[in-house]
């Protein structure tokens, strides 16, 4: 047996650290080779590491939240052959996995456990499977057995411990068992009276992407002050074309708003090049750039990601419906590569049915403009002799205010009006 | 004209219910006043519980010396004692006047203010108090019942005269000649107990079939034992049916008999206190002879709390205590709820019983397992080997659910028996902690070990 050390991989681009954002083992865990031992974040993507060696984990190299160079310990690992650390770590007497705890005393008669009553045991809400056993159902009607301070503690955090099963001897609860009762959140367990006041809170940490989410806001919004303009438009016209569209698609995707929304905006900004761009403050240049990537902010299970729709200008609807579907697939299945994480140029954030009357958004750094989508609606409009039903929606855009001045947002926005009003403008060439 | 205060809780009544719960009320930052009508301590402090603990330990003494004018195995040679009673009865009243003064102490450190006088009560927000410095109208928030109970009289022997209640016996300055004792319970037999080790001629009359009748016979039999050693004679099966010229008349199975008494204690039990202060009014739901309360300590009346005896039995002051603490914290907005496993109770008759959770109830899922005093090294060099100790558990979880103890100073051990059905303890758990060497402890763990099939001392 030798013990061998897991580094941090190289991962590309040139990244020289990534935070650790999850750990998949622990010490005295056997790992096989090609099993995932950890999570690692860079700049966008996360990366997965697997195991070198099929073994046992002696130890770990960091904690998660951490930030960790490449190249540095990860963890430790016990395997067959040879090792590749310094020898004082081979000399170590390496811990055995630990044996499970024996009875030294064999039960008498009168002790032996009862076989759990099926109903009781599995409708109670904490029971953990392998953690532990309860050694028999509590009775029905009995009181739960804890000690004073979880049942105080139960109390306060509103849990009704006859609602919890205990892993220790007879079915005591305790803080173990209940901490995993609080750790499955609100709703785990049956609350009391909904009229009791609670106590407590919850820390959580902002680490992994919810840390890069947080540095990447308060960047934007510190350093750049944000013009919002907020703009309805009448898109029965390109709903209209939307749905003739899709109706004549054969196999191609089918077309939500987005494409459109995604070729009105590559289109507005061969009028409008300044809204394309980054703008690097601490050099004082505003970079214009020819190609138009275009971010979608896509919600996934973990928090916001901004894929990139590459060459927007040059994606003809349903090619770009394609690819926006499989960047948002990758998105949230976190397979998306660093490559279509980065790069995009201007930004466009859509909640869909959530998208409200209008909203405020916050420009993806180092970008000039973000394109918000908000709800559409069908609402009563005056064509100039009488209200007709017209599907309405808004947008709100938000732009750096120090390269862009309030007459060319509003010029912009209205030239977005006009072109999803006119669909048919989006796809003719521009004189 | 009528002073005015006004408050956020009032408690009725400074016992150990009262005090306690004004006192956490008070740190718990609550605008608080207690009214008590006599000395704070309630029947606890100034006629219940310590003034007799007092006694028992100064008969006790005298006890013990009187043995030493006789021969004895320890080889001690001393002269005959004498009590001066009343030197007895100062000591303890010294006692009582440092608790009280303490009490009163921590009340005025809580920031509670204490209302001397009667309450009576208005209505649920409003209690008149006729103090010394002129009447008192408060007006409260929340009230809370905490007045207690007094010795049951019974019709045929009224208090008064050589009949005495357990408050008149704990201030005698004088060993009486001949003491009779109506009622067999834990009260009578402390008080009998002591008086008898003073040199009185003491006979328990207890309508039930054997003394303490809410205990096992087990657990009574060494009290029995030691009560015909100290010469003391029971009557079971009995009824006392008057006493007039020095001669109680008592009906047993065999007729009726004449016992001559100098003084006659009745303790028969204790009644809570619902009447005289305006309780009545109220109209609150009642429980028999108590007032109705729920986990909380709440009356049917919003806003009015009952705390101790007038709640029920057990009539204990640790009881009361806990309810003090547990309506004060409820009052403060704190989610509390009355969840005590156990409630221990202690007999400090000679020996002494504690009982705490349930008792052998001859169900097939109950285990016993009792281990003697006898097979115990420090009970032997205390020269008092009666008595054992006996835990009472789930054959199935082995949790324990109740620990019984009759001996020499097993009072003390009444809190780690309360500890373990609190903690839910399995009778492993007590087997596997480590007892103290030598102690009467150890007891509990041979005992827990008996129950595991595994002791080692017998």
């Amino acid at each position: 047996m030798a013990i061998s050390e897991i580094r941090i991989p190289d991962v590309g681009e040139g990244v020289a650290q990534v935070e650790l954002v999850e750990w998949q083992v622990k010490p005295g865990d056997t790992v096989r080779e090609d099993d995932v031992l950890a999570a690692v974040m860079t700049d966008k993507a996360t990366v997965e590491i697997p195991s070198l060696f099929t073994g046992t984990v002696v130890e770990l190299g960091a904690e998660v939240g951490e930030t960790v160079a490449v190249g540095s310990t990860l963890l430790t690992i016990e395997h067959d052959g040879e090792g590749n650390t310094a020898a004082p770590a081979q000399e170590a007497e390496p811990p055995a996995p630990e044996p499970a705890p024996a009875p030294s005393v064999q039960p008498v008669e009168a002790t032996k456990p009862a076989p759990a009553k099926s109903g009781a045991a599995t409708q109670a809400v904490g029971s953990v499977g392998s953690v532990g056993s309860a050694r028999a159902p509590r009775a029905e009607g009995g009181q739960p057995l804890a000690s004073p301070s979880v049942r105080k503690r139960a109390r306060d955090g509103g849990i009704d411990l006859r609602q919890v099963a205990g892993t220790g001897p007879a079915g005591r609860i305790s803080h173990d068992d209940l901490d995993a009762v609080f750790e499955r959140g609100p709703g785990a367990a049956p609350q009391g009276p909904a009229s009791r006041r609670r106590e407590g809170g919850e820390d959580i940490r902002v680490i992994g992407l919810r840390r890069k989410i947080s540095d990447r806001m308060s960047l934007a919004n510190t350093r750049i002050p944000h013009i919002t303009v907020i703009e309805e438009i009448d898109v029965t016209a390109v709903e209209d074309l939307r749905a003739a569209m899709n109706a004549d698609k054969g196999d191609k995707p089918k077309l939500t708003m987005l494409p459109f929304i995604a070729a009105a905006l590559a289109r507005a900004v061969q009028t409008h090049p300044e809204m394309n761009a980054h703008f690097d403050d601490d050099a004082g240049v505003v970079h214009r750039s020819n190609p138009v990537h275009i971010g979608i902010a896509t919600m996934t299970d973990n928090g916001l990601i901004v894929p990139v729709l590459r060459h927007a200008e040059a994606l003809g609807p349903f090619a770009a419906a394609a690819e926006i579907a499989r960047l948002a697939d990758a998105a949230r299945t976190g397979k998306a590569t660093r490559h279509e994480l980065t790069g995009s140029t201007i930004t466009i954030t859509s909640l869909g049915p959530l998208g409200a009357l209008a909203t405020t958004p916050i420009i993806n750094h180092p970008e000039v403009a973000i394109l918000g989508v908000n709800k559409m609606s069908v609402r009563p409009m005056w064509d100039g002799q009488q209200f007709v039903p017209r599907k309405m929606m808004n947008i709100s855009a938000s732009f750096d205010h120090r390269v862009v001045d309030g007459w060319d947002a509003a010029s912009f926005v209205a030239l977005m009006k006009k072109l999803l009003e006119n669909p048919a403008m989006i796809f003719m060439e521009s004189e | 004209m009528m002073k005015r205060e006004t408050c956020k809780v009032l408690v009725i009544g400074a016992g150990p219910g009262g005090y306690v719960c004004a006192i956490r009320a008070g740190q718990l930052g609550l605008d608080t006043i207690v009214v008590e009508e006599k000395t704070p301590g309630g029947t606890c402090l100034n006629v219940g519980c310590i003034p007799s603990k007092a006694l028992i330990h100064a008969a006790e003494e005298f006890h013990i010396a009187t043995r030493f004018a006789a021969p004895n195995d320890l080889g001690i040679t001393a002269s005959a004692p004498e009590i001066d009673l009343g030197q007895t009865m100062a000591w303890k009243d010294g006692i009582v006047k440092r608790l009280t003064g303490g009490v009163g102490g921590l009340l005025k450190k809580a920031k509670v203010r204490t209302v001397y006088g009667r309450a009576n009560l208005i209505d649920g927000k409003t209690v008149d108090v006729d103090s010394p410095d002129g009447p008192v109208r408060i007006s409260a928030e929340n009230i809370v019942i905490a007045t207690g109970s007094r010795p049951q009289a019974i019709p045929t022997l009224p208090f008064g005269g050589d009949i005495l209640s357990s408050t008149e016996a704990l201030s005698l300055t004088r060993v009486p000649g001949r003491l009779s004792i109506v009622g067999g319970g834990y009260i009578g037999l402390e008080i009998g107990t002591a008086m008898a080790k003073l040199g009185a001629k003491v006979t328990v009359v207890e309508a039930a079939s054997r003394i303490l009748p809410q205990y096992d016979a087990d657990l009574t039999r060494p009290v029995l034992k030691r009560l015909e050693h100290l010469g003391v004679t029971v009557l079971a099966d009995a009824r006392a049916d008057g006493h007039s010229d020095g001669v109680l008349t008592v009906t047993t199975a065999e007729g009726q008999t004449a016992i001559p008494s100098d003084k006659n204690l009745v303790t028969v039990g204790r009644a809570p206190v619902t009447d005289g202060f305006g309780l009545e009014g109220l109209g609150l739901t009642m429980t028999g002879r108590f007032v109705d309360v729920d986990a909380q300590c709440r009356t049917s009346m919003q806003g009015v709390y009952a705390i101790g005896d007038v709640t029920g039995d057990p009539m204990l002051a640790h009881r009361a205590m806990a309810q003090g603490t547990l309506v004060a914290e409820v009052i403060a907005g704190e989610s509390r709820s009355w969840d005590k496993r156990a409630i221990p109770a202690v007999c400090f008759t000679d020996p002494e019983i504690v009982t705490v959770g349930s008792l052998p109830d001859g169900s097939t899922n109950q285990a016993v397992a009792m281990f003697p005093f006898a097979g115990n090294g420090r009970a032997m060099t205390l020269g008092r080997d009666d008595g054992f100790v006996r835990v009472v558990f789930d054959k199935t979880t082995e949790l324990v659910t109740g620990i019984q103890a009759v001996g020499v100073g097993v009072s003390e051990m009444a809190g780690e028996f309360a500890l373990a059905l609190e903690m839910a303890a399995t009778v492993t758990d007590i087997a596997e902690t480590i007892h103290a060497h030598p102690t009467l402890g150890e007891t509990v763990q041979e005992a827990a070990l008996k129950g595991l099939g595994r002791a080692l001392h017998i």
